[in-house]
């Protein structure tokens, strides 16, 4: 533990408050140990938050607007198991799914850095597997609902307002999920062929890469992860 | 001006040769070396996730309602949250300049969800007040 905290710690740098202002007025580069493919996907990332944020509100405000009763979400995402209803058990299942990847992706970047590119590449195949059958449950659940009647402009359940908050935050986080599934194959792919052990040129980056590719990849599998939490908070449980 | 700017970079490249760590090399060796941690600390944070999902999934099964519901519901997203942004996105071992960095501005979020909220109550007032029918 220590070992990594020093190692974050560039010598002669200073560390807590003083450091955040010495890093920023030190007109040069702000984050002194992060490297700028880092830095730019949590600066995506927060811009990514903003987007999700948006679609949060604008769900918020159209639920407290309206006059007309919101539809139940344990109701509505029950599935008959053994002729029992249970409630919301679907998104509690996309949840656990999401998790695991999340895991299975912590490993692999650790794997990664290890320098052991065989469990690596074979962990981020199955984090791209789990995020990909988590996209298989959310379009199972799509149909499930558009079945049922529930459109972007209405639904049998309450306030149309329901199908238009479902259809785009879901959607949108679906697209995610996809995205993070392909850009997983094709790291995956450089990984196993050793791509960043040669330092050769790889088809994602065109420039030479290192592992640190693969935290990157990390950052925003988690995050996907992350917003989802979010999602599930407000708009499965609320 | 330039004059000025070349003797400070010349200074600045002797310190680093008097000194054993230069900052630059320091650098590469960390990145090389990167975010490696052991395994137990993130299989130990990989359970805690899934006992807070099926916490709030508990929250909805056993139909807890009014302030006890909104309670535990955003203490349990908000302690899965941190869980993943501090150790699986390694925030915790970042520099606190990119933390601060990337922490702080979603906090703006709140503002515009306040903003809103009172918004929609707006909206609503008046919906009931005017279109009694609701919409």
């Amino acid at each position: 533990m220590t070992a990594e905290t020093t190692e974050h710690h560039p010598p002669g740098r200073p560390s807590g408050l003083v450091g955040v202002m010495a890093d920023w007025g030190s007109d040069q580069r702000s984050f002194k140990t992060a490297s700028w493919r880092k830095t730019m996907m949590w600066i995506f990332l927060v811009s990514d938050t903003f987007i999700f944020s948006c679609f949060l509100i604008s769900y918020m405000t159209v639920r407290m607007s309206t006059t007309v009763e919101w539809p139940h979400p344990s109701e509505i995402f029950a599935l008959d198991i053994g002729g029992k209803k249970i409630p919301l058990i679907l998104i509690a299942i996309m949840t656990f799914d999401l998790i695991t990847s999340s895991g299975t992706m912590a490993l692999a970047v650790n794997y990664a850095y290890a320098k052991k590119r065989k469990p690596a590449a074979i962990l981020m195949v199955l984090t791209a597997i789990i995020g990909a059958a988590f996209v298989g449950m959310q379009a199972f659940e799509w149909s499930k609902l558009i079945h049922e009647g529930v459109r972007p402009w209405s639904n049998p359940f309450g306030a149309a307002q329901f199908g238009s908050s479902f259809f785009m935050i879901t959607g949108f986080h679906g697209f995610h999920v996809s995205m993070g599934v392909i850009a997983l194959l094709v790291i995956a792919r450089n990984v196993w062929r050793g791509d960043y052990d040669t330092g050769r040129r790889t088809r994602y980056s065109h420039r030479t890469g290192d592992y640190e590719i693969v935290e990157v990849m990390g950052l925003y599998w988690h995050f996907v992860d992350l917003v989802w939490v979010f999602i599930f908070a407000f708009f499965y449980l609320w | 001006m330039t004059s000025t700017t070349q003797t400070e970079r010349q200074t600045h490249s002797h310190a680093e040769a008097l000194h054993g760590d230069r900052p630059a090399v320091a650098t590469r060796r960390a990145e090389a070396h990167g975010q490696q941690h052991p395994l137990k600390l993130y299989f130990t944070v990989w359970i805690l996730l899934f006992v807070l999902s099926a916490g709030s999934y508990a929250v909805d099964y056993f139909n807890f309602h009014g302030y006890l519901r909104w309670t535990l519901i955003i203490t349990f997203m908000l302690l899965k949250a941190g869980a993943i942004v501090a150790v699986f996105m390694h925030m915790a071992w970042e520099r606190l300049a990119l933390v601060y960095a990337i922490l702080l501005p979603p906090l703006a979020v709140l503002v515009f969800t306040a903003i809103m909220a009172m918004e929609g109550n707006y909206t609503n007032f008046s919906r009931f007040l005017y279109f009694a029918s609701g919409s």
